[in-house]
């Protein structure tokens, strides 16, 4: 059924935006800038560090494992069904506030895992308001549950993640031409047939590549399991660094990690073979599908719960802790963390964006293509791991080959790289090119070569092929893009809290101080106001993208 | 249509350049402050800024020398430490747990000092033999209780709460926690690693619930009447109880009465700092940490979070002055550090997550 989609093999471009060479070197260059601090934790193999690791298989390894994969299939699965669906329905169906939940549903991805998970905790713990109003209104035998169980971890993290499924797969639903849906249907599929047999395998690329990013993001998370005292895999390595100090072991354990995350995108890549689906040629608007009033309102009411757990639930804590705390918090310096976290998210959020650009088009060209997927690495390592991967070799530099040529030339020596706000955003690059890839890959995907091919027979320059051919046409891709990374930049903790220089406080960093001893209460505004940063790009850019 | 596609190539331009000048600028100003001339310290930090920035604002009103600071968890404060080498802005760390002190002294990124008036305000078994850290406020570690369910007569020791009577009355905070690790490491010193083992096997066995994520949630636990009988660092309880004066859960010195491990007395923990190897000011680093082991920045460093001060000179905040006296266990504090790892290791076997 899908064979419908004209199929091309491997969508190479012969016409490019720029000369070939100059392409190559940059992508080249890129991959190198993330596999440096990944492989300086692959290299930590050349000593043995037998004794931890006999302790860690003796005691701890199979519970972290088992919780680790526990997380993993339930996270996939509990993104998939909420993102696909949401998607899915959004995209084919008319139902009473469809408009508003369309950009809606969208804005859980700006709330922080970990912050979700304090919230959570703070509002069904068994000291919390609504299992205390148990046990004081219905009787002393209510309201006595621990929440903290594997099903939470996996809410927690499904809540605040699904966003990237839906907003993959509705951008593919909406570009799959609907003729082909039509088609279908016309061929005697019932909607849900149609649904499985054409528009799901046409989206797959577009779904597998936010469930991966949940996956990834979930198997670096450490923040978020230490709320619960959930031990997974880098509970293990956080033990083996701060609790053994060490960090042979603890970078010896994320490689595995990797290995893991490698194979887990390799398979992927494998089973989908080389099938293709390029953009139809007509995109007409398609005819929604009108369900029965009660459908509709069904389909409202689905909508309205996940939004509600996802985003309006944390919310109404936060906004009531802070409250409760009174605003003596606002102050001079709390505009310089909004401040600094938005200039880096900015930032750090357009060099990504057009790295991943630059590396999307390398993979079109012939040769190896996974060297370039290796890229993608960064962002399967835990925050503290590869921020201490940057940090060594960046110091390396510093310290072995920027210092020494100082002092050759006689200025007065300094570090350069680190404690400068550059190895910072280098640090937010590298974590997050894997979130930029997914949707400038796919949106590249969808340009079929002949029209490049075209503009160049026609006599069109490089530059101009860039300007007006891809750029338009990828737009909507980078804008995705962009708004991911600014959203993840904006949220991330332990690299900003590693690599930050003197005065860069952000929001995160204020957020972990308090976290850090307990005092969720006081870390409300930071939090709120994090999220309130962070929907702006988003509501913006859904806004004008109408 | 978000941008035109004019604008849209000029925004990447202008977001690039931004970036480039950025991080020059960012470098321009670290020469400024990398002149020798004006003296300047650079400190890196795992207390938070709340708890350290009125002590750096009196110590700079009272010497004109202005203190910058890092924080971050104590892990990575060390690695970046480590890593930087001599060639770190770091001047002083300030950190918490003598776990945390004693490692930094192994990575050898702490300068030794000598100072007559350091050696005269912070008692011997609260400092580094060699001089390389400080102590310069106490917590201290001891049990809390349910003041509805629990009769403070029953309580005597961190071993007797292994204890079939507190069968499903226990809350712990995760042995994750290097607050846990250094507890339990001072108990195998004065009790033998065997010993220990047992107690903290009794401990999980009478787990009513598993453990918490931090201190915070062990007493609203107790108050809210999921468990009875908790360990905590009585600051938190003392942060608790100014929120709320009629929290339901009060606090018990712990191992005051009997002979040997019994009586050794409650586990002090502490934090402290010590001055880098890298540090180009060590004699304005110096003053800094004599400044602030003397009486009045005493007071204010411990009174910050609710802590004791080292010094015998400041007296405690009046809040926690209610708690009466205690006695200290004397046992020297790096040897929470020495014995951190195999802490770890029993507290793994034996099932305390």
């Amino acid at each position: 059924m899908a064979e419908l989609a004209r199929a091309e093999p491997l969508s190479r471009f012969s016409a490019l935006p720029t000369g070939r060479w100059a392409l190559r070197a940059g992508g080249i260059l890129a991959v190198l800038a993330v596999l440096a601090p990944v492989l300086v934790v692959v290299f930590s193999w050349s000593s043995s560090e037998t004794e931890v690791w006999q302790h860690l298989i003796a005691t701890q390894l199979g519970t972290l494992l088992g919780n680790t994969l526990t997380l993993m299939v339930g996270v996939a699965l509990l993104v998939s069904v909420i993102g696909v669906s949401l998607a899915w329905f959004v995209v084919m169906y008319e139902f009473p506030g469809r408009r508003a939940f369309e950009w809606l549903l969208m804005l859980p991805m700006a709330v922080p895992a970990y912050v979700m998970a304090f919230v959570i905790l703070g509002v069904f713990d068994f000291g919390g308001p609504l299992q205390s109003w148990l046990r004081d209104a219905v009787g002393p035998q209510w309201g006595r549950f621990d929440v903290r169980s594997d099903f939470t971890v996996i809410l927690v993290f499904s809540l605040v993640q699904y966003p990237y499924v839906y907003m993959l797969a509705r951008s593919a639903f909406l570009s799959q031409s609907s003729d082909t849906i039509e088609a279908a249907r016309v061929l005697g599929c019932s909607s849900r047939q149609a649904f499985f047999r054409v528009a799901l395998p046409m989206a797959r690329p577009a779904i597998i590549a936010g469930v991966s990013l949940a996956v990834m993001e979930t198997l670096a998370d450490f923040g978020t399991v230490a709320v619960f005292n959930y031990d997974t895999f880098t509970t293990a390595i956080y033990k083996a660094w701060f609790g053994f100090f060490n960090l042979q072991a603890a970078a010896q354990l994320a490689s595995i990690l990797l290995l893991f995350v490698a194979l887990m995108l390799y398979g992927e890549r494998r089973t989908r073979g080389q099938r293709r689906f390029v953009q139809g040629a007509r995109l007409q608007h398609r005819h929604r599908v009108a369900p029965s009033a009660k459908s509709a309102w069904l389909l409202s009411g689905f909508c309205a719960l996940v939004l509600s757990a996802a985003f309006v639930l944390p919310l109404v804590q936060l906004l009531n802790w802070t409250w409760r705390q009174g605003a003596a918090q606002i102050n001079s310096r709390f505009v310089d963390l909004v401040q600094h976290s938005l200039l880096l998210a900015g930032m750090a959020a357009l060099l990504t964006v057009v790295l991943a650009l630059v590396l999307a088009f390398n993979r079109r060209l012939p040769g190896k293509r996974s060297f370039f997927a290796a890229a993608q690495l960064g962002y399967a390592l835990p925050g503290s791991v590869l921020a201490v991967g940057i940090m060594l070799s960046f110091t390396f530099l510093d310290n072995r080959l920027l210092i020494p040529l100082q002092n050759a030339l006689g200025v007065y020596p300094r570090p350069l790289l680190m404690g400068g706000i550059l190895s910072l955003v280098a640090a937010y690059c590298i974590r997050f090119l894997a979130v930029a890839s997914g949707p400038v890959e796919s949106s590249l995907e969808r340009i079929r070569p002949s029209l490049p091919e075209a503009a160049q027979t026609l006599g069109t320059r490089p530059r101009q092929l860039l300007n007006r051919i891809f750029l338009p046409m990828l737009r909507p891709g980078l804008l995705t893009a962009l708004v991911l990374v600014f959203v993840d930049v904006m949220k991330e903790m332990p690299a900003t809290l590693l690599l930050r220089p003197y005065g860069w406080d952000t929001l995160s960093v204020r957020i972990f101080e308090l976290t850090s001893e307990g005092q969720w209460q006081l870390a409300a505004l930071p939090a709120l106001s994090l999220i309130a940063v962070g929907l702006a790009p988003v509501v913006i850019s859904i806004r004008r993208s109408r | 249509m978000l941008l035109g596609k004019k604008s849209f190539r000029w925004l990447l331009v202008l977001g690039g350049l931004a970036a480039l000048v950025l991080g020059l600028s960012a470098c321009g100003a670290r020469e400024e402050a990398g002149a020798a001339d004006r003296p300047e310290l650079v400190v890196y930090s795992s207390r938070i800024e709340q708890l350290i920035k009125p002590i750096f604002d009196d110590f700079t009103a009272a010497t004109g020398i202005p203190v910058r600071y890092v924080t971050d968890a104590d892990g990575p404060l060390l690695a970046r430490l480590k890593a930087e080498g001599d060639n770190s802005p770091a001047d002083v760390l300030i950190t918490v747990d003598a776990g945390n002190l004693w490692q930094a002294a192994q990575l050898d990124v702490l300068e030794p000092i000598q100072s007559a008036v350091l050696d005269k305000n912070i008692p011997p078994a609260l400092r580094d033999a060699e001089g390389r850290w400080f102590g310069f406020s106490i917590r201290a570690r001891t049990i809390v209780y349910s003041t509805d369910r629990v009769d403070p007569a029953e309580l005597s020791t961190y071993a007797a709460l292994a204890d079939e009577k507190w069968s499903g009355r226990l809350c712990l905070r995760t042995a994750k926690k290097v607050y846990n690790q250094s507890l339990v490491a001072t108990m195998m010193v004065a009790r033998g690693e065997a010993e220990t083992e047992k107690v903290v096997r009794g401990w999980v066995n009478n787990l009513s619930v598993a453990p918490f994520a931090n201190d915070v949630k062990v007493v609203e636990a107790i108050a809210a009447g999921q468990c009875d009988v908790g360990l905590v660092n009585t600051y938190y309880l003392a942060r608790m109880l100014q929120e709320n004066p009629d929290l339901p859960v009060g606090l018990f010195w712990a191992n005051q009465q009997g002979e040997g491990a019994d009586g050794r007395g409650v586990h002090l923990n502490i934090s402290g700092a010590g001055i880098t190897r890298a540090s180009r000011h060590k004699a304005e680093a110096q003053q800094l940490l004599e400044w602030l082991s003397g009486a009045e920045a005493q007071f204010d460093f411990a009174s910050l979070n609710q802590e004791f001060p080292v010094n015998d000179l400041a007296k405690p905040s009046p809040l926690i002055q209610q708690w009466g006296e205690f006695k200290g266990d004397d046992i020297p504090i790096s040897e929470a550090g020495r014995l951190q790892g195999d802490a770890i290791r029993l507290m793994d076997r034996a099932g305390y997550r």
